[in-house]
């Protein structure tokens, strides 16, 4: 039952993303030209919205479906791991015009050429497996 | 039902995204798709060369099942909710500048044909650009601990400060990208 509802729950967020454009290659160039409220629009409403959430969250006021307190796990305290990391994330999201999420939806939609993307990506994440000791973070 | 052909605006698509995330949350779990490419080279056996991707994967297949679903978001968001997918983008100046790096399609797809028909299978410079552009992707990711989804709408959310870390620099790397390095290479 459970996996019917994260997949329902990933439909809906396949079809937002696709539907919003922002999986398009061209809004994320448009969005690092500071070229239309769009993108900006999504990612702060989103947030808005998310924030006041979790406020009630936090102070107990609602709880999971099963019961449970809802837990926000902090971040691990750091500065050279998110700066640098988003940097090269950034640069990776603004050439391939997608990040993680359109990635999978790109695929759905059909653009084959996005499966290079997504390999590439997979393997990109290996290697940071095998250099994490060696950087800052 | 016409609306729901068109491009949906910012204010029908950000508040959706915060319902994905705070349904997740209410069923005990945390929006991040980049965890994904984490699991994925657990199961193709990274754990074998690396302690990072050696860690009970089988808890994160609900996730799995949410990038599944993300597919056939898009599969359905693709074919059967948009009678036509062009994405338009309002500024002329932005316009120009794509048809002048050779994206002559701008306006007229939503994703350039430059990186994403099928021809660019046999275009080794593209190929490298996408192959390029995944890696930064994955690697930046994972460095980071989190993606558009786990730091921007997730930890910004919370009022994260690492998050806000993150989310700078992805705008650091991505203005960097545009600005200087696209002139180069297009």
């Amino acid at each position: 039952m459970r996996t019917v509802i994260y997949l329902g729950v990933g439909i809906l967020f396949g079809i937002v993303l696709f539907k919003s454009e922002a999986a398009s290659w061209f809004r994320i160039y448009e969005m690092f030209q500071f070229g239309s409220f769009h993108m900006y629009g999504i990612i702060g409403s989103a947030v808005v919205i998310g924030s006041v959430f979790i406020q009630f969250a936090k102070k107990g006021k609602i709880t999971s479906f099963s019961g449970n307190k809802i837990n926000m796990v902090p971040k691990e305290r750091g500065f050279y791991r998110y700066l640098l990391g988003g940097i090269i994330f950034g640069l990776g999201w603004a050439l391939a015009g997608a990040c993680p999420g359109p990635l999978f939806v790109l695929a759905g939609a059909g653009y084959l050429p996005i499966v290079i993307v997504i390999i590439a990506s997979i393997l990109g994440t290996f290697l940071y497996g095998l250099l994490k000791d060696k950087l800052p973070h | 039902m016409n609306w729901i052909q068109q491009p949906w605006p910012w204010y029908v698509a950000g508040p959706l995204i915060a319902l994905v995330m705070i349904l997740l949350l209410m069923l005990d779990k945390k929006m991040g798709m980049s965890s994904n490419l984490r699991t994925l080279c657990a199961i193709c056996g990274a754990g074998k060369t690396t302690s990072f991707f050696r860690f009970n994967w089988k808890a994160q297949r609900w996730n799995l099942v949410v990038a599944l679903g993300m597919i056939l978001g898009g599969f359905i968001g693709g074919n059967l909710l948009s009678e036509d997918p062009t994405v338009h983008i309002a500024s002329n100046a932005i316009t120009e500048d794509l048809k002048e790096m050779g994206f002559s399609d701008v306006g007229n797809a939503y994703a350039p044909d430059k990186l994403y028909a099928d021809n660019v299978f046999n275009d080794p410079i593209m190929l490298l650009i996408l192959v390029v552009g995944g890696l930064l992707v994955g690697f930046g990711a994972r460095y980071a601990g989190g993606c558009t989804s786990g730091h921007a709408i997730s930890g910004l959310s919370d009022l994260q400060l690492p998050s806000l870390i993150a989310v700078i620099g992805f705008f650091i790397g991505g203005l960097l990208m545009v600005h200087f390095i696209f002139p180069l290479i297009f």
